[in-house]
């Protein structure tokens, strides 16, 4: 069995075209940590429980420890180092700070890449919509409500400019 | 929590991957969305030695509405399968059933074929597919064999697959079961696995006799059953709240659930009780109008 072999593995990952080899085993998430160094992908369960490492993977979020890093081969990956501009934050990231939506921060990309493809979604946001959609990720410190908060401030922000 | 060394083969088709299922001197698993199995690798509860990996074999995905049957490939993901129409428009308890999944995340990689062949009682999928009268179809490099849902589920993760063998579709004949539907399950947060479920089919009159009807409680047997009794309780009454009681209680009566770290099996037979009940009056809501 030649379960050890390295794969050379080739993947957008935030708009860089990224080849790097690994074991099959290994998860996409430990991929874009080591191979990658992509260190805004957080590992808190690695059994997909709690969301921290919640990327775009072919335009969809995904959990990157319920992936084998093999099966990113071809791939078009977004992480939250992808999300800001620039030096300029992206607006979710500015309300997260405005909202004192994070203590630890070690959840908060989870949440952004969730947050940001329900906003993306164009739906209208109430604070049900919004807590269903983060239900899949754990926090710790916040007690969620900054974080429902920050992410309604945006919505509302953004149907403000659309009835301008 | 980091899976054991395995040998990864990317399938390029249905060929390809039964090609490599077949060989027998290996343990091969199939990876489809990988939201089940992938966990039960890192915790080394799965070791395969080759993992063929379905996701780039196209051909496996789709809903198509086929004569008397709604097809759908078993790597079509629960999420596509949430928003088809054609799924809206037949198979609208399919379409409740995995607004109960995990979260939108898991549904985007996860497949329907995937949570039917992985068995899980508490899971939503086996339980629907039950309900549905589903087929379905497993293939190897021997040929093509239909098996019903209600011969396919033996227990605890346990199925009518052989070695070799690959779930690659899942049949739906249209009409052959109740168009009205009910659901309801507990879970003690959003999206985890109902700790006890039902779901029920029926066709009810407009003055609420029930003429067909299919009982599927969950996570309350080692693999997901219609419940004989409380179907023959439906048949030919009105659905009212002593019928509902009465069902609810012949189907706490009739299954066989465990004790876990979820719940005890008393605290079960109670749960399933009041789901049936709930799932039942979800149904009759706009029934008879």
């Amino acid at each position: 069995m030649s379960g050890e072999t390295a794969i050379t593995v080739s993947a957008t990952v935030n708009g860089r075209r990224q080849t790097f080899t690994c074991e099959a085993r290994e998860t996409l998430a430990d991929a874009l940590r080591r191979r990658c160094q992509v260190r805004g992908v957080h590992l808190g369960c690695e059994h997909g429980v709690c969301g921290a490492c919640t990327i775009r993977f072919d335009g969809v979020t995904a959990r990157s420890c319920l992936m084998f890093a093999p099966q990113a081969d071809g791939a078009e990956i977004v992480t939250v180092e992808g999300l800001a501009d620039g030096d300029e934050l992206h607006p979710l990231q500015e309300a997260f700070s405005r909202h004192h939506a994070l203590q630890c921060g070690f959840c908060t990309p989870g949440f952004l890449m969730v947050a940001q493809e329900l906003l993306a979604e164009g739906g209208p946001l109430t604070e049900e919509v919004v807590r269903e959609a983060i239900s899949g990720n754990i926090c710790r410190c916040t007690g969620y409500h900054n974080i429902v908060e920050a992410i309604l401030a945006v919505a509302d922000a953004r149907s403000g400019e659309a009835e301008k | 929590m980091k899976a054991a060394a395995f040998r990864y083969h990317r399938a390029t088709s249905l060929d390809d991957a039964l090609a490599v299922m077949a060989d027998d001197d290996e343990e091969v698993r199939a990876l489809a969305g990988g939201q089940s199995l992938v966990p039960l690798m890192a915790m080394r509860l799965s070791r395969p030695e080759v993992l063929v990996d379905l996701n780039g074999v196209d051909a496996l995905a789709g809903v198509a509405l086929d004569g008397g049957h709604l097809r759908i490939g078993a790597m079509t993901r629960q999420r596509d399968v949430e928003r088809s129409p054609l799924v809206a428009e037949h198979l609208p308890l399919l379409r409740t059933a995995i607004g109960h999944i995990g979260h939108v995340t898991i549904r985007h990689r996860g497949t329907i074929g995937g949570s039917v062949a992985h068995a899980d009682p508490a899971a939503e999928l086996p339980a629907a597919v039950v309900a549905l009268g589903a087929e379905m179809v497993l293939a190897s490099t021997g040929g093509t064999r239909v098996v019903p849902a209600e011969e396919f589920f033996d227990s605890y993760l346990v199925t009518a697959v052989e070695p070799g063998e690959l779930l690659v579709e899942v049949r739906f004949p249209l009409g052959a079961v109740p168009a009205r539907h009910g659901m309801a399950e507990f879970t003690r947060r959003a999206g985890d696995f109902a700790v006890a479920g039902a779901i029920v089919l029926a066709d009810v009159a407009a003055d609420l006799t029930v003429r067909r009807a299919r009982v599927v409680p969950m996570a309350v047997d080692p693999a997901p059953r219609r419940s004989a009794r409380a179907e023959e309780l439906l048949v030919g009454r009105a659905l009212d709240d002593g019928v509902i009681r009465e069902v609810a209680a012949a189907v706490a009566a009739g299954c066989g659930p465990v004790d876990d770290i979820h719940g005890s099996a008393a605290y079960r037979r109670d749960l399933v009780a009041e789901m049936t009940r709930r799932a039942l009056a979800r149904l009759r809501q706009g029934a008879g109008e």
